[in-house]
């Protein structure tokens, strides 16, 4: 169902001058912030409890739960996700651009919630355009008195950092992001500790947010937290920006409230994806970015909502949507995306360094007709080796969550489209005209 | 002598002082010097190694682990043709493939004029103008084969100089704000965090 819910989080899209202050000021800018700091943190977080905020980021975790594990310390640092590398995944890089003062604003509200004096927002360095608005926000905020010493005249005081990424998927992993924040390489952490809200940065207790997570801030504390739960369905409260992309008519991003809406409506309805491109079949979609399990027709009913999606054996993750239709060819998907994890892994397990490379070499030879009949086995067996069983959720023999990620389009793949398979092995090439 | 330049020393220095630890600088410091350069240069990584207090091979370590940092010379733009899955579905392959008989180049390699390097992106999160394609990280797209031509066009003729500056040059706008209180704090804590 497509509800009439208004859009929070892109509803300044519209206003092409929405990245200015003035721009931003003239549409309710930094209300949220100045209620917030006539609060008390506590009754900040409460609201923020009371709105079962999940994260944004992919792993869904709520973002209250997030800052009540942080330990208690002198220091503690605030650093913002904006790292977005999963494939298909574009809604940060156009809050960024397009509201970069309401990151800000969350920013500072997050960053007043759980006494944090120095926050950071980790931008990818590819958003050229982003870091540029983000950084004269950063001025314009300074000015205005919403960031610095004493914001609003309130007794609290932020500093913020905007940082540049300089190219890794892998740093959008929070232990990794850390890791190049402080000047190395994007290497993720050992755990445990599995959160840096025991040891982060510079070894200090840390919240990781995503952008899109505290860009809700603002509404949640002005219009309250129970405004926000009110949107949504059970745990999967709120609006949401899907990203979707692939064969339809209508790629784009689509604020909707979640669990409520279902894949159907967003690749279907015309005023959201408008259906398959060419008028063609759908053939699979993924539901949440690619390293989420595919999904096909069956699925297209459920609910754009985290938990039916884990249910069905996928996961909404980073909210972004890739639909193949039945020109698309699924050993040419489940290798192209194979490959962006050989090219993405940063090398320090095995399984996930050796494995992602041999699986690529695999499946570009079935592709290009080379495959042999053990192939399949081949693939299947060395998934197993990075995540044995091949359960959902997979289990890991990795440092972090990039391993196991790979054999998902391949498992789906062979799950859904073994004959397809079959046939590029037995007719020594790829049966698909456009080979794409 | 420092290889950096006098003003671009005061920005290291005034970008340090942002960061509760130096070393925190490293990945900005390095951006810097390809804004000064076009690329990163071994004198230039010496320079990084001395304000952040590492050695110049920790620069190159951290370095070479990013896409972005380039430690031999590009073209003065730098052609990135997504053909990650979004992309590909758009035809992003075929874009490759015209735009390496274009330029008359195979992906990593630079224009005999130095005016183009082309390299073949991962997702760089334009998925809703697929097929995408970045130039010095400046998105252009959906771009067909003619698009293409055009844009290459357009950047040999300077018509894009306003929005596409050389490769190296990220934001253009510098932080003004804040800085004064910052700095003091960074030196009182410098010592510290030379003793690693």
């Amino acid at each position: 169902m497509i509800t009439d819910a208004p859009a929070i989080v892109t509803r300044r899209f519209p206003n092409k001058r929405a990245h200015t202050l003035k721009g931003y000021l003239a549409s309710d800018g930094y209300v949220g912030l100045r209620k917030a700091l006539s609060m008390s943190p506590e009754a900040v977080r409460d609201e923020v409890n009371k709105a079962s905020l999940l994260g944004r980021g992919g792993a869904g975790f709520p973002a209250g739960r997030k800052w009540s594990m942080l330990r208690p310390a002198e220091t503690t640092y605030l650093v913002i996700n904006g790292d977005e590398s999963e494939p298909a995944t574009f809604k940060d890089h156009l809050l960024i651009e397009r509201d970069p003062h309401q990151v800000i604003e969350g920013t500072v509200i997050a960053a007043y919630a759980i006494g944090a004096r120095q926050a950071f927002i980790y931008c990818r360095g590819e958003f050229a355009l982003g870091l540029e608005r983000l950084t004269q926000a950063v001025n314009e905020a300074y000015r205005h008195g919403a960031l610095g010493e004493s914001i609003f005249g309130s007794k609290f005081s932020l500093d913020l950092v905007v940082h540049p990424g300089a190219g890794a998927y892998i740093c959008g992993e929070e232990t990794a992001l850390l890791e190049s924040l402080e000047g190395k390489r994007g290497f993720p952490r050992i755990k445990p500790p599995y959160f840096p809200a025991a040891i982060g940065l510079y070894g200090e207790p840390t919240a990781v947010n995503n952008i899109e997570t505290v860009s809700n801030l603002p509404f949640i504390v002005e219009r309250g937290g129970e405004a926000f739960a009110a949107l949504g369905q059970g745990s999967s409260t709120g609006m949401r920006v899907f990203a979707l992309s692939g064969r339809v008519e209508r790629p784009g991003h689509y604020e909707i409230e979640m669990s409520k809406t279902t894949f159907r409506d967003l690749i279907y309805a015309e005023s959201l994806g408008g259906g398959i491109r060419g008028g063609r079949a759908l053939k699979a979609f993924i539901p949440g970015g690619v390293s989420a399990p595919w999904f096909r027709e069956g699925e297209l009913d459920l609910g754009l909502d985290q938990d039916a999606v884990g249910k069905a054996g996928s996961m909404l993750g980073s909210g972004s949507v890739v639909v193949f239709d039945d020109a698309t060819c699924a050993v040419r998907c489940a290798w192209r995306i194979t490959r962006f994890f050989h090219r993405e892994s940063c090398g320090q397990c095995t399984p996930c360094r050796e494995g992602a490379g041999w699986l690529e070499k695999i499946l570009r030879r079935i592709e290009e007709g080379n495959g042999r009949e053990s192939d399949l086995d081949l693939l299947m067996d060395a998934c197993d080796n990075i995540a044995p069983g091949l359960s959902w959720p997979p289990q890991q023999t990795t440092i972090c969550v990039l391993g196991p990620s790979i054999p998902s389009s391949i498992a789906s793949g062979i799950r859904m489209f073994k004959d397809e398979f079959l046939v590029h092995i037995k007719d020594g090439g790829c049966p698909f005209e456009e080979h794409r | 002598m420092a290889h950096l330049s006098e003003e671009n020393i005061a920005r290291a220095t005034a970008i340090i002082a942002l960061y509760p630890k130096r070393r925190s600088a490293l990945i900005p410091l390095c951006h810097l010097a390809q804004s000064q350069d076009g690329y990163l240069t071994e004198e230039a990584m010496e320079d990084i190694a001395g304000l952040c207090g590492v050695t110049p091979a920790e620069v190159r370590g951290t370095a070479s682990f990013y896409d972005m940092l380039k430690t031999e010379p590009v073209g003065r733009y730098v052609v990135a043709v997504c053909t990650n899955i979004a992309c590909m579905l758009s035809g992003a392959y075929e874009l490759l493939e015209h735009a390496q008989g274009h330029l008359a180049v195979h992906v990593g390699e630079t224009s005999a004029d130095g005016m183009f390097t082309l390299e073949e992106a991962e997702c760089l999160a334009g998925c809703d103008m697929a097929p995408c394609v970045q130039v010095n990280h400046r998105f252009f797209g959906p771009l067909g084969n003619e698009g293409f031509d055009q844009l290459v066009a357009d950047l040999r003729e300077g018509s894009h100089d306003a929005d596409v500056p050389h490769h190296g040059v990220l934001s253009r706008i510098e932080r003004r704000v804040g800085l004064v209180t910052k700095k003091a704090r960074a030196k009182s804590t410098e010592d510290v965090e030379v003793s690693r």
